[in-house]
């Protein structure tokens, strides 16, 4: 619970963010809101078809539209050889990269792109496209892990080879990974249960969602430098691999961060920015292009789809002695999909002597997948915690109960490997048991679920510069795109180690220029590693500012202490120095106060939440509504309570879509049906109530001020606390998401044909 | 065909050429370089792109550039009146009812749209004139709390005045 009193001034504090007025005024610039003089709009061709060899593309046609100025293809693009690359905190193979941004021999989705056109105007530009002839020959797709698993399934990459021993005489196939993990003796352990219960479950694509489609400018000069305007999760990743798919120098690359308007891992990659470039290039003009929201949804990375299968036995005192799961995930056109990341995190809140995980990273003819939130967690934990509602009731025991029971500690051997430190999944089961939502009366149709998740926190690197004006304000100069208010954790650690008031800083995220390297915002690390940088760095300015107090003084710098954003002589006899002060006389005392942190941040700590949720079904039309929502988390320590709750909030309100609406679906074609905010229901404020929080601070000690990552496990529990909330109410459990009123509506039909209870899936 | 266009837009009176297909919002953003207002579909389902239209709420993506003849447009850029805040702007920051922020100025001037009409809303009238609005950050839990701290703070206002 966030304890009312703190050692600290700012830390904890609700302050208004920095960014803020330029968001409620409409000032602040995203990704599609650069406007450069002689500016030209681009498009992009994209497959019609889900599965083809290119044979021709005849672009003679669309450079004779008037207006058109650069016609771009595979030709344009130099080849790059199969390298797999860590990116941030998942891993990229830079040849996947380069053809899933421009095809090549293939198109292996609808909507994959096949050539850039810029010209003046957009319907220029659409016209040239329109123009172009692309030759396929089209050849069968598979759509589903069930079809591309199939014995004679159309193979997708004739050179994928499974890491397994039988691979080699298999030949190529869609099974691009398999993800082994094994810890005990499982099956002698389901032998030995007292209930074993084993369920399938079966989980739809969904996206991301966030409100502002990709966005770039790129303007690319005749020294072959190009200025890139974009917004996403890590302007340094997007130089990165901008620069390997085009075979560039990333030095060639500056690439400016726009604000971003949401990203939740599907900006963690690149699509357009090599376009851009290549087409600013070859017309001498700076290229817009921006995704239209159906592109959106064709072209950027759902979250995968997935086949589960979990078992969990459990002694009748409640202990679980042994788990297995097998996991299916659709990576897309590419392999690369969050399973290896399910896997690790599947059972991973729990204290389970024998474990058995297998997951399978399957390719198909559908968009490549991206990271969403959390990857692979969220599906992981609808089924094992689904399972788990039925082990507790199996056992009459209550559901929180039997997590408590299980539930991993300090000390704890996790299932992915290491022995956990200090964490706070018991905490957050508690806060839920405490909590008055867990007692209040529910009425007729009315049921609660419970459910917890877990998800790591990603450290990697992060760079962070203070400048200390001659006003004694200070500039953060960041270089990791802040998404949900990190720049006011930044600014409130900053004014903490400073001493000054939290309106004397001022924190800009910079371009890949002004600051040194930074991974991505993902991995929920930037408060934790980024805010390390800045920590860091502040304390070399106060190490600084004692220094030139000493010089002033002309004492030993071990007599000057910092303290209240002053410099205080240990004897109490010199009047104390502000930082303001200090830095009107910085030119006399050594020169301008600055300092730069460039580390790897260690120590990360790990997270849990626990959640429970009150629905109400309405059994003549299957619509469930949520009544009421309350979420704890462990966030180490809350820098900003506010941008918690938000994180919080928004990871619960993107499970509930996931739950109860959200969906890929696609015809035989392998043509998204949905492909419009219309079709694909995301929720809206009239479908959700007020989501209560309850932050809860198991310090993480290897931060220092003991920040847990706090932007993602929020997602992990919420399907399943919904479907364990619908199966209270109706006695019926569903295994498929989304939970839509269609799907419900059926299976209580299905019941009342049979007249029991039985659960279906 | 182009037209020229005269309107009023957040109380200056603008004039302007457009292409006849061109709808208000590519207007507002690509030719008088008014980018607060944004676009997340095109298609009139996320609201990111709302405006007042002679007060009425509006998705400027579905309205023709040309149909604002005559008519006076606010935007997001128009809330705030010289250097003070509208209350609803100020509410947002108070309430940390933005995230990355996209949503923000379609949510403020839906909000606006409600308030210019009802200043004492219950939660539900707050959740139904917004559900035209996604906001994919924030579960919308802050956005509606800072609506009714906004109408609190207007009516308390208003009182006062
Ligand atoms: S851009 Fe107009 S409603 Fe989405
Ligand atoms: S704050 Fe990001 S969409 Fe609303």
């Amino acid at each position: 619970m966030t304890a009312d009193v703190t050692p600290y001034k700012w830390v904890g504090t609700r302050s208004i963010r920095p960014d803020g007025l330029e968001k409620v005024t409409g000032r602040a610039r995203f990704g599609a809101d650069y406007h450069l003089p002689g500016m030209l709009v681009g498009v992009v061709l994209r497959s019609p078809h889900a599965h083809a060899t290119i044979r021709s593309i005849d672009t003679s046609a669309a450079l004779e539209v008037p207006g058109v100025k650069a016609v771009i293809t595979r030709d344009d693009f130099p080849e790059i050889t199969s390298e797999e690359a860590m990116s941030g905190e998942s891993v990229v193979d830079y040849r996947d990269l380069s053809r899933n941004i421009m095809a090549r021999d293939k198109v292996l989705y609808i909507g994959h792109p096949v050539a850039a056109i810029a010209a003046t105007t957009r319907r220029a530009a659409e016209e040239g496209a329109r123009a172009i002839a692309v030759d396929y020959e089209v050849h069968p797709h598979v759509l589903t892990v069930d079809e591309a698993m199939a014995p004679d399934a159309p193979i997708l990459h004739h050179d994928l080879i499974t890491n397994d021993p039988e691979a080699e005489t298999r030949g190529p196939s869609n099974v691009g990974k398999r993800h082994f993990f094994d810890r005990g003796n499982v099956r002698a352990a389901f032998d030995e249960s007292d209930v074993v219960i084993e369920r399938e479950f079966k989980i739809r694509p969904v996206h991301q969602g966030y409100i502002e489609p990709h966005a770039v400018v790129a303007d690319t000069d005749e020294d072959g430098r190009s200025v890139v305007w974009c917004s996403s999760q890590g302007h340094f990743l997007v130089r990165t691999l901008t620069a390997t798919v085009l075979k560039w120098e990333p030095s060639r690359l500056k690439v400016v961060p726009a604000e971003i308007g949401g990203g939740f891992g599907g900006k963690t990659t690149i699509y357009l920015e090599p376009l851009a470039i290549i087409l600013s290039a070859r017309a001498g003009r700076p290229v817009k292009l921006v995704m239209s929201r159906q592109e959106v949804f064709q072209a950027s990375g759902p979250n995968p789809g997935a086949r589960v299968r979990v078992t969990i036995g459990a002694n009748s005192d409640g202990t679980i002695i042994g788990a297995e799961a097998w996991m299916a995930f659709e990576a897309g056109a590419f392999p690369g999909s969050a399973v290896g990341a399910a896997c690790q995190t599947v059972f991973a809140p729990y204290d389970i002597p024998n474990v058995g995980i297998e997951g399978l990273d399957v390719v198909l003819n559908t968009p490549k997948a991206a990271a969403y939130r959390a990857p692979g967690a969220p599906i992981a934990a609808f089924a094992v915690e689904t399972v788990l509602d039925e082990v507790a009731e199996a056992l009459s025991l209550d559901p929180i109960e039997l997590r408590y029971r299980n539930a991993a500690e300090e000390g704890v051997a996790s299932t992915y490997g290491p022995t956990f430190k200090r964490i706070g999944f018991k905490e957050t089961l508690e806060a839920i048991r405490s909590h008055a939502h867990h007692a209040a009366p529910l009425k007729a149709n009315q049921g609660r679920g419970v459910a917890s998740g877990f998800w790591f926190n990603a450290g990697l690197d992060s760079t962070a510069t203070v400048n200390i004006h001659e006003d004694g304000t200070a500039s953060l100069l960041i270089g990791s795109p802040d998404i949900g208010g990190s720049r006011a954790s930044m600014a409130l650690m900053a004014a903490e180690e400073l001493g000054i008031d939290q309106e004397r800083i001022r924190p800009s995220i910079v371009d890949t220029d002004s600051v040194g390297f930074n991974d991505v915002t993902g991995g929920s690390r930037t408060t934790f590693a980024t805010g390390m940088a800045v920590v860091e760095a502040c304390r070399d300015v106060v190490a600084t500012a004692r220094q030139r107090a000493a010089t002033l003084w002309a004492v030993d710098v071990e007599e000057v202490e910092w303290q209240g954003g002053r410099a205080q002589h240990l004897s109490g006899s010199k009047p104390p120095l502000t930082l303001t002060e200090i830095a009107r006389s910085a030119a006399k005392t050594g020169g301008p106060i600055a300092a730069t942190a460039a580390l790897t941040a260690r120590g990360v700590g790990v997270a849990f939440s626990t959640q429970i949720c009150d629905v109400e079904v309405d059994p003549e039309t299957g619509h469930v509504k949520i009544l009421r929502y309350t979420i704890a988390q462990d966030a180490g320590r809350a820098i900003h309570p506010s941008y918690v709750e938000g994180q919080m909030q928004g990871g619960v309100a993107q499970g509930i879509g996931w739950a109860l609406n959200e969906e890929y679906v696609y015809d035989e074609t392998g043509r998204m049906e949905n492909s419009s905010f219309l079709d694909y229901r995301m929720p809206v404020a009239s479908d959700l109530p007020m989501i209560d929080t309850v932050i809860v601070e198991v310090p993480n000690p290897g931060h220092p001020y003991g920040v847990r990552g706090v932007g993602e496990v929020g997602i992990v529990p919420t399907t399943a606390a919904i479907a364990n909330a619908i199966y209270d109410a109706t006695g019926i459990r569903m295994r498929e998401l989304p939970m839509s009123a269609v799907r419900v509506h059926s299976a209580i039909e299905r019941r009342s044909d049979d007249g029991t209870r039985t659960p279906v899936g | 065909m182009r037209s020229h266009v005269t309107c009023t837009i957040n109380g200056d009176e603008v004039e302007f050429l457009v292409d006849d297909r061109q709808t208000l919002l590519d207007a507002l953003r690509d030719e008088l370089q008014l980018t607060g207002t944004k676009e997340g579909c095109a298609t009139g389902d996320c609201g990111a792109c709302s405006v007042l239209i002679d007060g009425r709420l509006n998705c400027s993506c579905l309205v023709f550039a040309r149909e604002v003849e005559g008519a006076d447009v606010l935007t997001v850029e128009g809330l705030a009146d010289a250097d003070h805040l509208h209350p609803i702007q100020h509410a947002f920051l108070e309430g940390a009812a933005l995230q990355c922020g996209i949503c923000t100025p379609g949510l403020l001037v839906a909000a606006k749209a409600l308030l210019d009409r009802n200043l004492k809303p219950t939660e539900e009238e707050v959740r139904y004139a917004i559900a035209g609005n996604l906001c994919r950050c924030t579960g919308y839990d802050k956005v509606v709390r800072s609506i009714l701290d906004a109408a609190a703070e207007m009516r308390d206002s208003a009182v006062v005045s």
